[in-house]
């Protein structure tokens, strides 16, 4: 992937010494290649199906649609890049997110109401709904791990005996029927128009995200000086804080642009009096819709797991030589049982976005998804060697993947054709690794 | 050579390890003193690594006890042996290939913020010192370990051990992968940490090093020891005679020494 930045001319500069500078500079700013290389691959992807569909796919709705659709995958491959880092594997998410978002549906239709006498109106149901399931995802994940780390049966085995059978509970939890009917409050998890964060708040989000990116930008620094490391040249520093600054508020701005449909609109606007309705309609921005809320917690919550913590480096460690990591005194077995435990939690979450967007559950929510959610780790440059991995990439891989997915929908290709192009992009992005790795380019690993 | 009447810093009593059927290590007693260094040499598959393996927790012995400073100890795994400041450098060196140097030097013992998170500034502040000792050309510091040389490793390796205030470091071939300069460099500091104090177990093969560094040796054939012995008492031929042999020199026939001068 570090080829696409490596090629990207510079208007007037084609001779060979500009191209060595180029990678220079880029070296300078301390960019991730791989993940430069894949933002770009993706801006490529939207920007040729855009093309092709003259101009319509690259519209707001759209975009937050294919965010949505994304964010359940991305949400779990975060957790995926641990498991494989430390050179396992979990089969099991697609049944796990399935078992989860049965119960969730069972929680809201009869548990709750019937067996614990909460009635629909109890206040804050949707939370206790979504906290008996990441409890039930972190004990199933906590099973499966112990049998990993402790009892020392291969993961491929274990999480393949978890897809069989967890997938089969699912039948016998509702006795074989789909389960509809959550709470509104739960749904708003799902997304849609009134699941989105609103104008008012995205922009303050937004506002949020500058803020952390120089703070963090600047206390980074500040950190560096003060050891006398050396730091990166001021040009790049400024750089990388208006480049992302510009990200964020692009995607504000954006998202912003996403508004209410009128019925909607209409509806709510005669249900709350708001008044007369304005010329042309009411225009409410939806703003960022919740999934893509709880993925970026997430993708903040597990980067700083993976990289500020003991916890991650162990994973790490373990993932680069498990002997040297057992020698170094570091308990093995516990964090790998923990990395089963996150992706249990992280699964529980995907099934509150799956079935609050399907209004309930059917028996086979989740159905695959342990297949797109490894391929987005790899498509993300996590390796099956172990030791290598991003979190950021994965949800960079997972985004790539539901982009041509979707992509590929809108202009017409069926499901069949769409798996041909997801597994060709599969092994070339792997196969690119592959060779970039021969050449030693590929330096980072987290 | 020095501190002769100074009271152990480890001994290990009566050690014995099974592999299946395999018994790797016999009834094997050894000491260390502090500011020594006692080499440890046999042929391949005489249980020197493993006798240091069960010194430095990686693998527990069937039955026999160590003694730190005269007082017995229980070492069943790595974190005991180093809570006793007991310090290993493996002959793989047990490196994270994909982390890098100052995660490596930290690695299970992690400097953490107030908050517990990985406390990296202070990490590489801590390893740029250490290294500047150990290896004062070194500037690799964000580079994953395996993109460095093999001396440069070693140094890292090293630099674990010595960081932590090690008073015991065994050292398993620490010479075995490296060249001549980096080679002499590593024997200067095990002169070094004997002068510091440091008790220093040294597994080699290259009777040169045993002889160059050590004070006393310790000649293991098939997983028992055949004799320790005062450098200073012996010559390397009689060394390499109870290598080869097992037996103290005084115990070989006239037949078997002929037939080693035969084979040397």
């Amino acid at each position: 992937m570090t080829n696409v930045a490596d090629a990207t001319p510079v208007p007037g500069q084609a001779q060979p010494p500009a191209r060595t500078s180029l990678r220079d500079l880029i070296a300078q700013t301390e960019i991730d290649l791989r993940l430069f290389g894949m933002l770009i691959a993706f801006v490529l992807i939207l920007i040729t199906f855009n093309v092709i569909s003259g101009g319509k796919f690259f519209s707001p709705n759209n975009m937050v649609t294919l965010a949505v659709q994304a964010a359940g995958i991305a949400i779990i491959a975060t957790g995926m890049v641990l498991v494989i880092v430390s050179r396992n594997i979990d089969l099991s998410v697609g049944s796990l997110v399935g078992v989860i978002a049965m119960t969730y549906a069972l929680l809201m239709t009869n548990i709750l109401p019937d067996i614990l006498g909460l009635p629909a109106d109890f206040p804050f149901r949707w939370a206790i709904a979504l906290a008996i399931g990441i409890a039930l995802g972190a004990a199933i994940g906590a099973l499966q791990g112990f049998i990993i780390a402790y009892i020392g049966v291969p993961s491929f085995i274990v999480t393949l005996g978890g897809l069989l059978s967890i997938r089969g509970i699912v039948w016998y939890l509702s006795s074989g029927a789909a389960v509809s009917g959550l709470d509104a409050n739960f749904q708003l998890l799902g997304g849609g128009a009134q699941g989105s964060l609103g104008g008012p708040l995205t922009w303050a989000l937004a506002v949020v995200g500058c803020i952390a990116i120089i703070a963090l930008l600047i206390s980074g620094r500040r950190q560096r000086r003060r050891f006398g490391f050396p730091v990166r040249p001021m040009w790049a520093e400024v750089l990388i804080g208006v480049v992302g600054c510009l990200i964020v508020v692009g995607v504000a701005n954006f998202a912003n642009n996403n508004f209410w449909p009128e019925g909607l609109a209409d509806r709510v606007a005669a249900q709350q009096n708001w008044g007369p309705k304005p010329e042309g309609g009411w225009r409410i921005p939806a703003g960022l819709p919740n999934p893509l809320i709880l993925l970026l917690g997430v993708t903040i919550v597990m980067t700083w797991l993976a990289t500020r913590r003991r916890f991650g480096r162990y994973v790490y460690a373990y993932g680069g030589n498990p002997d040297a990591a057992e020698l170094a005194g570091i308990n093995t077995r516990r964090e790998i049982l923990k990395t089963y435990v996150l992706m249990g939690v992280l699964c529980a979450l995907a099934a509150a976005i799956a079935s609050a967007r399907l209004n309930g559950a059917t028996l086979d929510v989740g159905q695959s998804y342990e297949l797109y959610v490894i391929a987005a780790a790899v498509v993300g440059g996590t390796s099956f060697a172990g030791g290598i991995g991003t979190i950021p990439g994965a949800v960079l891989g997972a985004f790539v993947l539901a982009s041509l997915a979707y992509g590929l929908s809108f202009i017409g290709v069926n499901s069949p054709g769409q798996n041909v192009v997801a597994g060709i992009v599969l092994i070339l992005a792997v196969g690119f690794d592959t060779l970039n790795r021969r050449r030693g380019t590929v330096g980072s690993s987290r | 050579m020095t501190a002769v009447a100074a009271p152990p810093i480890v001994e290990m009593r009566d050690i014995n390890v099974a592999f299946g059927g395999v018994h790797a290590v016999r009834d094997v007693t050894i000491d260390l003193k502090a500011g020594e260094v006692v080499g440890l040499v046999g042929g391949n598959g005489a249980g020197k690594s493993t006798l240091m393996r069960v010194l430095s927790g990686a693998r527990p012995a069937d039955s026999g006890e160590i003694l730190v400073d005269g007082k017995p100890v229980s070492i069943t795994n790595p974190r005991d042996a180093k809570f006793y400041n007991i310090e290993t450098i493996y002959q793989t060196l047990a490196l994270a290939d994909n982390v890098d140097a100052p995660g490596n030097v930290f690695l299970g013992r992690e400097i953490t913020t107030r908050l517990g998170s990985l406390d990296d500034s202070s990490m590489e502040s801590e390893t740029r010192k250490v290294m500047g000792r150990l290896n004062p050309n070194f500037t690799r510091f964000k580079m994953p370990v395996r993109t460095l040389s093999g001396g440069q490793r070693q140094a890292v390796a090293i630099a674990r051990a010595v960081y932590f205030n090690a008073k015991v470091m065994i050292m398993d071939e620490p010479t075995a992968a490296l060249g001549p300069a980096e080679t002499s460099q590593v024997r200067n500091l095990i002169r070094q940490l004997k002068g510091e104090g440091i008790g220093i177990f040294l597994i080699s093969h290259d009777i040169h090093d045993v002889f160059d560094l050590s004070d006393r040796i310790s000649v293991m054939y098939h997983g028992q020891i055949v004799d320790t012995v005062a450098k200073d008492s012996v010559t390397p031929d009689e060394i390499v005679s109870m290598i080869i042999l097992g037996k103290r020199p005084d115990e070989a026939t006239e037949k078997e020494l002929e037939q080693l001068e035969l084979h040397t």
